[in-house]
């Protein structure tokens, strides 16, 4: 496939294998961000390339891994709300609430759709004028903007069925409670590329410039992401620490200054806003603005909004934070598997722990060695 | 897999998880039930088998295979199976309900070996519905049935109130005989055999998805059905010619959950490794496209003309080139072999130089694609 395989080849990623080893003097922690970097890293093998000092640290960047237990129960609860038709994306059927999950809840009478953008459920709302249509907002920037768009063009069309249950957030002030947080000793760190293409580059200057940590914003083929811990590793051993754009194919440095303006227009930070597993964060959730409360679902319906804390066995908490490694966790791969996920890593194909249940069990699981391919006869 | 496998504690625990009897859970269905994965595992052998059970059931085959005695010789080998049809759109790029409710059936026939005799057809209609298109999709059954020669010879009609079905759904029923004493079977997979596919993978479900229009994409992809009873006859044939009728071992459809869902199916019945190639998997450009497109995994998307077959080492290149003389086997190719360790996984050699588990389908990915 053009414009794909090129980044997918095997010589070009054993070269800059040996790059990165032939630079890499001491053991380096670097995190991925982002969700997306975590399904590459598993699904192309790319820790099986790297030197056993160079450990890859999954990130927050999960927006279905982030979402609290108490969110999803509010988001099943709209859904069963009578006349409602709930639409969301795929991924967050599954995201297990403390009863049940919205596929569970479909199951057993709730108007549940999936939708591929939130203008289809725009759409939905326009020809079902006499149900509530609610859309699960859920996301970071590469997401929000397309849920902004379509607030705007529902007020513009004066559709009165449309509301938004939103969580949007933000991947910036995250970024800074990681930065923050006393169990985190992180050296570098890979950027999000597709929340950048939006938010641009510039908004990581704090990193180097506060922290001392390089960042480098990295596209997704394996390609990419083996490049971009390159580059991390050419400023950790050089004693730098700057933002670097590997992925100048789609991010440019000023990001997207459109979406940044429809975002700015719909909607507003809220104080504070609960990720799960690590905890409250502030400034870090998006809510609708005032303008546009008709929108809100969680003005327009009452919701329960309760706190849940996680399941016992879970650790997501400290799997999200990259303390834990998914394997770690005591229900791993017995209790908590894709088709039955207790914890939300468990859920999303860029969760850690379905990524790494998904395609990297057998490298982590096997006692070392004899996992070279085999070329076939024939 | 080489033999220096050796797996650690925590593999072990997963596998073993992994193959706790699949036990049904939920309260109610989902459609993670029906979409061919993990769920509907559960589902089929937690309930339906568990509560039926008998031995020509418990060998969870795509059909059943039983001798019907006749008096003073041995009796005839038949094999019956049955399908339903409901997928959305019913008329789609490449074939409708009706081409797929024949082929399907005469393909599960043909997957035991047999040769397809008689088709029932069952009709669910929901009120309202269009004769006209009740007329394409009988005449497209005809059609197919025509060329699979097999003839439908019972029927059923259904017709509920609008609401309660959408459109139309299909029955088909299926009985086959079994001509030559093969004997192909999931169980049969053995370390060393190889693993040919017929043809390039994910063709059916991905124009099924684009034919919902929901993402309006135009592509010039389309479905794959097609009766592969003839294709499987001249891979008899070969077997048959050079005696070793005993190394076709198995032969599936990779239908829905796609060729990775038939695959672990295959290697936790044998209890074997299968060890695919990425490179070697035949995938046409544009279906990678769309799958990318849609974050589809063309190794779980459904194919209805293609089947995966487990052979011997020497007969894979006489059969692979037997095989490619054929209409619907022109692009059989060699994907994968089959190893002992570790047992019951399947493992793909990435074209990125990793290796990585290709497990079952979980969840939902694609609703009614068949």
């Amino acid at each position: 496939m053009k414009y794909i395989d090129e980044f997918r080849q095997r010589g070009p990623a054993l070269a800059l294998a040996q790059q990165i080893e032939a630079l890499t003097t001491q053991p380096f922690k670097i995190m991925e961000v982002c969700g997306g970097h975590t399904h590459s890293i598993f699904k192309y093998g790319i820790e099986d390339l790297l030197p056993p000092n160079i450990e890859m640290v999954h990130g927050p960047g999960c927006p279905i891994c982030v979402i609290p237990l108490g969110r999803v129960d509010d988001a099943i609860a709209l859904a069963q709300t009578p006349g409602v038709i709930f639409t969301t994306f795929g991924d967050a059927m599954r995201v297990p609430g403390s009863r049940r999950s919205l596929l569970q809840a479909k199951a057993e009478g709730a108007d549940v759709r999936m939708v591929y953008s939130p203008l289809d459920a725009l759409k939905i709302a326009r020809t079902n004028p006499q149900r509530e249509v609610v859309f699960f907002a859920l996301g970071f920037e590469t997401t929000s903007p397309a849920t902004a768009l379509t607030i705007v063009q529902a007020a513009r069309d004066g559709v009165r069925n449309f509301r938004v249950f939103c969580n949007h957030i933000t991947i910036i002030p995250a970024l800074k409670a990681m930065l923050d947080s006393p169990d985190l000793q992180l050296d570098g760190f890979l950027g999000p590329g597709h929340v950048s293409t939006v938010i641009g580059t510039r908004c990581y200057d704090f990193v180097a410039q506060d922290y001392g940590k390089p960042v480098v914003v990295a596209g997704f083929e394996p390609l990419d992401v083996l490049q971009s811990i390159f580059l991390v590793v050419r400023q950790l051993v050089a004693g730098q620490a700057g933002v670097e754009n590997q992925y100048g194919r789609a991010v440019q440095p000023e990001g997207n200054v459109r979406a940044r303006e429809i975002l700015e227009r719909v909607f507003e930070p809220r104080d504070y806003f609960e990720w799960r597993g690590l905890g409250s964060i502030p400034h870090s959730g998006l809510r609708l603005k005032p303008e546009f409360a008709a929108f809100d679902a969680e003005v327009h319906f009452g919701l329960p909004g309760l706190q849940v804390a996680d399941p016992q066995a879970c650790q997501c908490g400290e799997i999200l934070k990259g303390v834990k490694k998914p394997w770690e966790c005591k229900v791993f791969g017995t209790a908590c598997t894709p088709e039955t996920p207790i914890g939300s890593c468990m859920v999303s194909a860029e969760g850690a722990c379905a990524a790494y249940y998904n395609f990297g069990r057998l490298s982590k699981m096997a006692v070392r060695s004899g996992l070279k391919p085999v070329p076939l006869g024939g | 897999m080489p033999a220096e496998f050796t797996p650690s504690p925590l593999f072990e625990r997963v596998e073993r998880a992994r193959r706790r009897k699949p036990v049904i859970r939920d309260s109610h269905i989902t459609l993670a039930h029906g979409s061919g994965g993990k769920a509907m595992r559960e589902l089929i052998e937690g309930l339906f088998v568990e509560k039926l059970r008998n031995p020509l059931l418990e060998k969870m085959e795509d059909q059943a295979v039983f001798e019907v005695p006749s008096a003073g010789r041995s009796g005839t080998r038949l094999a019956l199976t049955t399908d339903s049809y409901v997928v959305d759109p019913i008329f789609f790029p490449g074939g409708d309900i009706g081409k797929l409710a024949v082929c399907g059936t005469v393909n599960d026939l043909a997957m035991a070996g047999a040769r397809p005799l008689y088709l029932s057809a069952g009709f669910i209609l929901e009120e309202g519905f269009f004769v006209d298109d009740l007329r394409r999709v009988v005449d497209s059954m005809r059609e197919a049935a025509t060329e699979a020669g097999v003839e439908i010879i019972t029927g059923d009609t259904k017709v509920v109130p609008r609401g309660s079905a959408d459109k139309l759904f299909i029955n088909t029923s299926g009985v086959g005989v079994l001509d030559h004493p093969v004997n192909i079977s999931a169980s049969r997979a053995r370390p060393g055999d190889v693993v040919i596919v017929s043809g390039t993978l994910g063709d059916h479900g991905t124009t099924v998805m684009i034919a919902r229009g929901e993402l309006e994409l135009e592509t010039g992809i389309q479905s794959d059905t097609a009766p592969l009873h003839s294709l499987v006859a001249e891979m008899v044939d070969e077997a048959l010619k050079r005696q070793a009728l005993e190394d076709i071992r198995c032969l599936r459809d990779p239908t829905r959950g796609g060729v990775a869902t038939t695959l672990n199916e295959i290697a936790l019945a044998a209890e074997v490794c299968i060890r695919i190639e990425e490179a070697r998997i035949p995938v046409r450009e544009e279906v990678k496209g769309a799958c990318e497109l849609l974050g589809l995994d063309p190794l779980y998307v459904a194919n209805e003309g293609k089947l995966v077959a487990i052979v011997s080492p020497a007969l894979a290149e006489p059969l692979l080139e037997r095989m490619r003389l054929h209409r619907y086997g022109r692009e059989a190719c060699l994907v994968g072999q089959v190893e002992s360790t570790p047992a019951g996984i399947v493992v793909m050699a990435t074209g990125f130089g990793g290796t990585r588990i290709v497990d079952m389908l979980v969840g939902e990915q694609l609703p009614r694609i068949c």
